[in-house]
């Protein structure tokens, strides 16, 4: 059965009936539903609500929950999740799982309010200090969100790390008709050995400890963190191809703006000109082979990265096409939303 | 007889049960180091009453006090 | 024979890494002497600052995290929330806790968190070598105030009195290790602040005035006597609040 939803209030309750239990936030505009919707709904299935006084606070609380066992998250937007690095760092080093919500505001600084994909860099090559990634997605609409953030408790913990889900305010407040998932019954998830649960007392103890004097043990964290990230590069890279097969210009997009792209290449094939959408679903790790695969075929003439930033992706896609076609990008900032128009426009003027 | 055994590897000769016995029954050895070259305390008397007063003060829980069962 | 005093068992066998008369031990061995006393074996976690006591995770003998420096309040928060059948404990130092940590431990308090913070006051930042703390006493010299803390370095913050001031406290406590007879009031204090917590009382904290010889530059013994004699004037002992 499909209910009509706000974007923020989907995601919410998909985690809950993704087995979540535990969120610890603070307000910030464009995703101030999703704490709002948590403060009615953990009373009713018995899970943890706490506002925080600050994101930093409200990651702690996170990684203190996370390391005692629980499944948790926390949510914000740009300048909150700023904030949230230098937790975000200490649980990606103490290797914890959790869920990560940032529903991104244009920036720098305090910005403005609207939808933005201005944090894409700090999303997917680290954000905070220390060699470290996380799992990031980019949803493009209400129920994939949904979709993804059913999953996202499953992958952070199977790698013990955090996941990021990088929306924005478009995500967030658009109301979609959506299917929701089953009710987790919490008892199935499967017990986490490691974590400081309290029951630890001698040769059972267990110490959550991002504290790495020795070179020797600080290398072997992050080897093993580095391995770790090789094996979501092998078996988490999720993507869309729409229209591709024989497509001149390829444009590369995600989340909001990949939506809007889609449309501008029915427009444009409907004007004889050849468009494709590839649509990165993880932003990291970024599907760079079959990009690559793509930029060899002898249809494709060019790529276009389009996003809402003054160029972030698009290093990305220039990586992954490897100089084989020439990447041109298109952006808007400030909170201007793209239309197809716009693209469709680009597109013929560029040609 | 009661008395305190202080664990040679854990004193750190920090001489704070020396300051408070409140008998002065412990001194600095003035000839045993550890293995961590710490000059360390010790006890040189039977008249310890196991008041524990140095156990308690020792930073290092390096010291055991047991007292003699009344008859 | 018998054993009237021996190392806790809730302290592991791992040799503390304090410099010598550092009294971080003596309060390590107030709240392992506790959490034995409560019977919280094998149901208590703690939580581990950043500074000299980071190393606790490798001292109490029980499940251990270690957060990043001044956010313990926040992490026992989220611990004890997920786990309200557990004991919780925050061991805390002067700079992360009044200082850079001042946001969590206000906040936690206010919302009475039902968990137990153990604050140690030794008026420097020992671990970084001796720099200024937000308690160090005017006048005192630190690497970081070689003429002493003057008037532009700020005056020494009196977090246990500011935390009186909220509703959410159950228990505030300012005690000392100077000498036996305060070391006996600190492990009541102790031992209530975590009693409180067995009984759902919320959120009780213990500042515990302690020494730093090496970096205060005396001998332990004269640390001890500076404790007694000069911190207590600028901080008062006693219980600033129990209900």
């Amino acid at each position: 059965m499909k209910v009509l939803m706000k974007g923020n209030e989907a995601i919410a309750e998909a985690a809950v009936r993704a087995g979540c239990r535990a969120f610890f936030g603070y307000p910030i505009t464009p995703q101030n539903e999703i704490p709002e919707y948590f403060s009615r709904r953990m009373p009713e299935v018995g899970g943890v609500f706490v506002q925080a006084e600050s994101e930093v606070s409200a990651i702690n609380m996170v990684y203190g929950a996370a390391g005692s066992g629980a499944r948790v998250m926390t949510s914000s937007s740009s300048p909150g999740i700023s904030l949230k690095q230098e937790g975000i760092s200490y649980i990606c080093a103490a290797e914890l799982p959790c869920v990560i919500v940032n529903m991104v505001r244009g920036g720098p600084g305090l910005g403005g309010i609207l939808p933005a994909q201005s944090d894409y860099f700090q999303a997917v090559k680290g954000g905070g200090h220390g060699d470290y990634r996380m799992l990031v997605y980019g949803p493009s609409t209400v129920q994939e969100a949904v979709d993804i953030m059913y999953e996202a408790f499953d992958k952070a913990d199977k790698y013990r790390i955090p996941v990021m889900i990088l929306g924005d305010g478009v995500l967030g407040q658009i109301m979609e008709a959506i299917e929701l998932p089953e009710m987790v019954d919490i008892q199935t998830i499967p017990k986490k050995e490691w974590a400081t649960d309290g029951t630890g007392v001698g040769e059972s103890r267990r110490v959550i400890n991002t504290l790495k004097i020795k070179p020797e043990v600080l290398e072997e964290v992050n080897n093993r963190l580095a391995d770790k990230y090789k094996s979501l590069s092998k078996h988490e890279v999720r993507y869309e191809q729409y229209r591709t097969e024989d497509a001149e210009i390829i444009f590369v997009a995600y989340g909001t703006v990949a939506r809007i792209s889609k449309s501008a290449v029915d427009t444009l094939r409907d004007k004889g000109i050849k468009a494709g959408l590839f649509r990165p679903i993880t932003l990291y790790p970024f599907p760079s082979d079959p990009l690559l695969s793509l930029s060899k075929l002898r249809s494709s003439k060019k790529f276009l990265a389009i996003e809402l930033s003054m160029g972030q992706m698009v290093e990305d896609v220039r990586l992954a096409v490897n100089g084989n076609k020439p990447v041109d990008f298109f952006g808007k900032v400030g909170g201007i939303i793209i239309t197809p128009d716009d693209i469709v426009n680009y597109v013929i003027k560029e040609k | 007889m009661s008395t305190i055994y202080i664990d040679k590897e854990l004193c750190k000769g920090c001489a704070v049960c020396v300051s408070f016995c409140p008998l002065k029954l412990i001194n600095m050895s003035d000839h045993d180091v550890n293995a961590s070259g710490y000059a360390i305390a010790e006890m040189n008397s039977d008249s310890c009453t196991a008041c524990a007063i140095c156990a308690m003060m020792c930073p290092d829980s390096a010291i055991t006090v047991v007292k003699e069962d009344k008859k | 024979m018998s054993v009237v005093y021996k190392k806790s068992k809730m302290l592991t066998n791992v040799p503390l890494n304090y410099c010598p008369g550092c009294t971080h031990g003596i309060v390590h061995k107030l709240v392992a002497e506790t959490l034995e006393e409560i019977n919280a074996e094998g149901n208590v976690i703690g939580i581990a600052p950043v500074g000299c006591a980071v190393f606790a995770y490798d001292f109490f003998n029980c499940d251990m995290q270690q957060v990043a420096h001044g956010r313990a309040p926040a992490c026992a928060t989220g611990i004890k929330r997920c786990n309200p059948d557990k004991i919780v404990f925050a061991y805390q130092g002067d700079g992360d806790i009044a200082s850079i940590g001042t946001a969590e431990i206000v906040h936690a308090a206010a919302r009475g968190e039902n968990f137990t913070v153990v604050f140690i006051n030794n008026a420097i930042y020992g671990m970084t070598g001796g720099q200024m703390a937000p308690t160090t006493l005017v006048g005192q010299k630190t690497t970081t105030s070689p003429f002493g803390r003057g008037k532009m370095q700020g005056n020494p913050i009196k977090l246990t009195e500011m935390l009186a001031t909220l509703d959410g406290p159950s228990y505030l406590a300012r005690v000392s290790v100077s000498d036996p007879a305060n070391v006996r009031k600190a492990k009541k204090a102790i031992k209530k602040a975590f009693e409180n917590q067995v009984n759902g009382k919320g959120f009780s904290m213990v500042e515990v005035l302690s020494t730093c010889p090496t970096n205060w530059h005396m001998t332990p013994v004269q640390a001890l006597d500076f404790v007694k004699n000069e911190m207590t004037k600028v901080f008062p002992l006693g219980v600033y609040k129990d209900c």
